[in-house]
């Protein structure tokens, strides 16, 4: 019984929670302490399992560990194959941690209970599946799967601007996807022998693309792959999102409830650079290698704009787009997107493994942000950066945690972030001088809107509307106290995560500087 | 006399249905009661859908003194017909617009165009096609305006005619001057003498264009298509729904046939073929796909009423389905059988859940479908599935078609019609989540649920879980349906 498990064991992380949906599906619809506390056991299973999948996951092996490979549509070519490297393991850990305290977070929505944790969970499903699936067609096929419950869960439970905003991510994910699947069939027609396997593709020989010639304009062998590598870029760029593809961003996490902008913010975002380091960047490196310098540039501009944008939320007034707590916190991500993206395009060790480390710690960090924000709109119902006012005063205990939230954010030294930012600053250093420079005034604005948010809520004279303002209670601590005390940790004593995926890490890296 | 037993063995599909058709009348006399009507229309579609399995035994050859063709790809469309007729069957008993005292006359209008349709497939001679053509037609006519009270069905009917006849008729021309230059009336025949004496480009160009206006008007391909969105919405929804989907199929089917063999030779690669010198239809019918879905996509954007969207969407997926006509290989042809097959289930449960609120509320406006999410979460989990299917997400199977037919087109290179195929599908993203939209996002007007039959739910669920099963296993069908694929008859 343990060896079925363990043989088997990505596979039931990824669908633990589809059983849990199952057995939700058999609960009574009014039942809904049951359905809650149904759905956390089962993504605590998941938790469980994963962790247990970090214990036994070798750090010294740079390949795929825990490989399941399962014939599945043999007309096609098709496999059911899973595995994980030091790339997907971190991912995989972030998501289960965020879905199981997520479901704490969910404690308070009331209405359509039942749906909205058997969506909760398939969510959880499709993106653990993306994290391992090694087959393009199964990756493909759960990454499209993720986008049903996440419609659902911003269109109906979300804020005043739902119905737009779930239409609006919809349509832009799709167009990213349908361009990626143009790019898989592709691979799988022009590879000898067709395969989506994405560890064959990446064998150098495997992908034979030919020259093309449309309507007489002629596409050379070299001119053709890179426009394949745009398409899937354009297709990833999306998801991350990468300027000028972000627009969806602010409106989706804004309108969504707050458990789900906290898996936007601290797992979708990271499916798009996981998909660049997965299948763009092994299989085609020659292009990732000519598309470099303006995949810095993409992230410089991801930093500065997603920065100003952010301090914008704090000058504007409300009538213009601004003076939205949720809003800020959304465009800091887009900004601490651009660390990624600056570390993944430099190909050095350093960058690329903080690249990596940055995407985990953003995870942890805006996902505390954005529970705590949750925190405050379930008692006050806004988020006016301007309507509070003095409330450290009240509520101590949420002031604090806030403020390390926002210190981690900001990047504040002995906080996980400050060690994935100097990492990506010191390898892009050596290759973008400039660029670095530059990026290092993102920092800057970072810090001067983080810590304005900060005054403009808690300090001064309190806001005698909020002298009733109830302190945090246990089950939200339950949720920020386990991500608390990971910032904290890996920002003193990062060595357990940056084990995890240096190895697979720096053979990617062998492969790209070969290109 | 022995050869006459065996074309009635292989012509017995069709016999089986026009006996019941006949039995379906009598039944109808003596007992006056709908439902052993009913029952025995669906007795004689299973006895034909058996016959149809049974006779697959027999080789591949020409039957009738060479009218008829008796091949794997015949058998397939059969087969898909008879099943096609046999759901439209039980999705209207006891629809609100099909009375019970008329039951029969509906059965037996439906079964009389089965018997042309399953005709039209397997036939090879210009004059059986042109007749079984124009038995789907005539009869097809008098289904759109079943609803004789009915002003929209009126419409739909004389619409129909008007068009049909014109298209039928410039077609007819074409088969004529087809058969002035060759002198024969055998698609085989014809094409040799085509292929060896060289016509005049523009002599075969106006015969190209003549036979297409017939067959792009069954297939409703633009700029054939200005009846569909009239035709669909006034039928009534059981018909439209068997129009949007077997006759479009019939079209289809002997589309390919006759494109395939008269028009086209085998390349010399196996499974591979080439358009005729001078004509190449195959491009202009890959601008007709573009025109054809984008223009289907376009318009349904703008309906409020879920059967014409549905019927703008039929427009747009004969776009879909047109892409894999034109890239001239046997994979084209197997990823348009697929998706004819994932077609059916998807855009005959789309329509059939439109029905199933209409016996309720007597009216197919988008707006009743409020808050059906969360009075009736079945029916709407349901209709949820048929509309992302129809759009081509996965894990269901209406993804796995669009995949095929993609895969056909990069196979050949032709990337402009893939990137036009690609932005339709977001497009068409935008209006069939307006159906879930209102659906799961919007508060529900009344409390009260659908209430169905367990018939009624029977039907859908024979319609959904395939979608899930074609979408996560769809092996075997895809072997099936390559094997069909045999229609070149060596005599």
């Amino acid at each position: 019984m343990l060896n079925f498990i363990t043989e088997h064991l990505l596979s039931w992380i990824v669908f633990l929670p589809v059983l849990g949906m199952a057995v939700i599906l058999f609960l009574p619809k009014d039942k809904s302490n049951l359905i809650r506390w149904t759905s956390a056991f089962f993504t605590f299973l998941s938790l469980g399992a994963s962790l247990y999948l970090g214990w036994a996951f070798n750090r010294d092996e740079a390949g795929l560990q825990f490989v399941e490979k399962l014939s599945w549509i043999p007309p096609f070519n098709i496999y059911y194959s899973v595995g994980c490297d030091g790339l997907s393991i971190t991912m995989i850990l972030l998501t289960t941690l965020l879905s199981f305290l997520c479901i704490f977070a969910s404690w308070s929505i009331k209405n359509g209970v039942k749906g909205y944790f058997l969506m909760f969970l398939l969510l959880e499903a499709g993106m653990l599946g993306v994290f391992v699936s090694l087959d393009f067609f199964l990756f493909y096929v759960f990454w499209e799967l993720m986008l049903l419950p996440m419609y659902f869960l911003i269109g109906i439970w979300g804020g005043p601007k739902k119905e737009y905003a779930a239409i609006k991510f919809f349509l832009y994910t799709l167009f990213g996807s349908v361009l990626m699947l143009i790019v898989m069939l592709s691979f799988y027609f022009y590879s000898e022998p067709h395969t989506f396997d994405l560890i064959e593709l990446a064998k150098p020989g495997v992908l034979k693309i030919k020259d093309l010639n449309i309507f007489g304009i002629a596409l050379s062998i070299l001119d053709f792959k890179k426009v394949l590598f745009i398409l899937l870029f354009i297709g990833f760029a999306i998801k991350v999102p990468i300027f000028p593809f972000h627009t969806w961003l602010p409106l989706a996490h804004v309108e969504a409830p707050t458990p789900v902008s906290v898996i936007l913010a601290g797992v979708l975002l990271k499916m798009g650079a996981y998909g660049l380091l997965r299948i763009s960047f092994p299989i085609l490196p020659q292009e990732t290698y000519w598309f470099s310098y303006a995949l810095a540039l993409l992230g410089l501009i991801n930093i500065i704009y997603g920065a100003f944008c952010a301090m914008a939320q704090i000058t504007l007034p409300q009538e213009k787009g601004g003076n939205d707590w949720k809003k800020l916190i959304a465009y800091s991500s887009i900004n601490h997107m651009g660390y990624v993206l600056l570390g993944m395009a430099v190909f050095t060790t350093e960058g690329i493994n903080g690249a990596v480390f940055q995407m985990f710690n953003h995870g942890l960090t805006t996902a505390m942000l954005f529970l705590l924000v949750g925190v405050i709109y379930d008692r006050v119902h806004h988020r006016k950066l301007d309507g509070f006012g003095g409330l450290g005063v009240q509520v101590p205990i949420y002031t604090g945690i806030v403020a390390l939230a926002s210190f981690a954010s900001l990047g504040l030294p002995g906080l996980s972030s400050f060690i994935s930012e100097a990492l990506v600053f010191l390898g892009s250093f050596k290759v973008y001088p400039s660029i670095t420079i530059l990026a290092t005034l993102g920092i800057v604005i970072n810090a001067a809107f983080f810590l304005w948010a900060l005054q403009k809520i808690f300090l001064g004279p309190l806001n005698t509307q909020y002298k009733d303002l109830a302190e945090v209670n246990a089950r939200e601590l339950f949720t920020l106290a386990p991500l608390s005390i990971l910032i904290i940790l890996f920002g003193v004593y990062p060595m357990p995560i940056l084990n995890l995926m240096k190895a697979s890490l720096d053979q990617l890296l062998t492969l790209l500087q070969a290109a | 006399m022995e050869s006459l037993s065996l074309n009635l063995a292989l012509y017995s599909p069709e016999i089986i249905l026009s006996i019941t058709l006949g039995f379906v009348l009598i039944v109808h006399m003596i007992s006056k009661s709908n439902l052993f009507t009913f029952l025995t229309a669906l007795v004689g579609l299973v006895a034909a859908g058996g016959a149809t399995l049974a006779i697959k035994s027999f080789s591949p050859q020409f039957f009738f003194a060479g009218q008829l063709s008796h091949d794997p790809f015949g058998l397939f469309f059969k087969l898909f017909f008879i099943i096609a007729t046999f759901f439209t069957f039980l999705f209207s008993y006891r629809s609100y617009e099909i009375d019970e005292e008329r039951g029969a006359e509906f059965y037996l209008l439906t079964l009389a165009v089965t018997v042309g349709m399953c005709t039209l497939v397997s036939s090879i001679n210009l004059l059986t096609l042109y007749l079984s053509l124009e038995l789907v037609s005539i009869v097809s006519y008098a289904l759109a305006g079943f609803r004789k009270e009915h002003p929209a069905s009126n419409e739909a009917a004389i619409k129909y005619l008007l068009y049909g006849a014109f298209a039928s008729g410039t077609m007819l021309w074409g088969l004529s001057l087809l058969y002035g230059f060759t002198g024969s009336l055998n698609i085989y025949s014809i094409n040799a003498t085509l292929t060896a004496a060289s016509l005049s480009p523009i002599a075969l160009y106006s015969i190209v264009l003549m036979v297409l206006f017939g067959f792009g008007f069954k297939i409703s391909s633009v700029p054939f298509h200005m009846w569909a969105p009239d035709v669909y919405h006034g039928a009534p929804t059981p018909t439209a729904a068997f129009f949007t989907v077997a006759p479009k199929a019939a079209g289809f089917a002997i589309f390919i046939r006759f494109f395939y063999t008269v028009f086209g030779n085998n390349s010399g690669l196996p499974d591979q073929w080439i358009t005729l010198p001078h004509v190449d239809w195959a491009f202009l019918l890959s601008i007709l796909s573009a025109a054809t879905m984008t223009l289907g996509n376009l318009c349904a954007l703008w309906q409020k009423n879920a059967k014409r969207m549905l019927a703008y969407s039929s427009i747009a997926h004969a776009g879909y389905m047109l892409m894999g006509f034109i890239v001239l290989s046997k994979e084209g042809l197997v990823s348009i059988l697929f998706y004819l097959v994932v077609y059916f289930l998807m855009n005959f449960g789309a329509f059939f859940v439109v029905g199933l609120l209409a016996n309720k509320t007597k009216s197919e406006e988008i707006s009743h479908f409020k808050g059906l999410g969360w009075t009736s979460p079945w029916v709407a989990f349901s209709m949820a599935v048929f509309l992302f299917s129809l759009t081509g997400i996965p894990p269901f199977a209406g993804f796995i078609g669009k995949v095929y037919l993609f895969s056909a087109l990069i196979q050949k290179e032709i990337y402009w019609l893939l990137v036009v195929a690609i932005l339709n599908t977001v497009i068409s993203l935008y209006y069939y989540m307006y159906i879930v939209r209102e659906m799961y996002l919007e508060k529900p007007t009344s409390d009260s649920p659908l209430s169905l039959s367990p018939l009624h739910t029977l039907t859908l669920a024979l319609l959904v879980i395939p979608i899930f099963i074609f979408g996560l296993y769809w092996g075997p069908l895809f072997t099936y349906i390559s094997n069909s694929l045999q229609f070149i008859v060596t005599p």
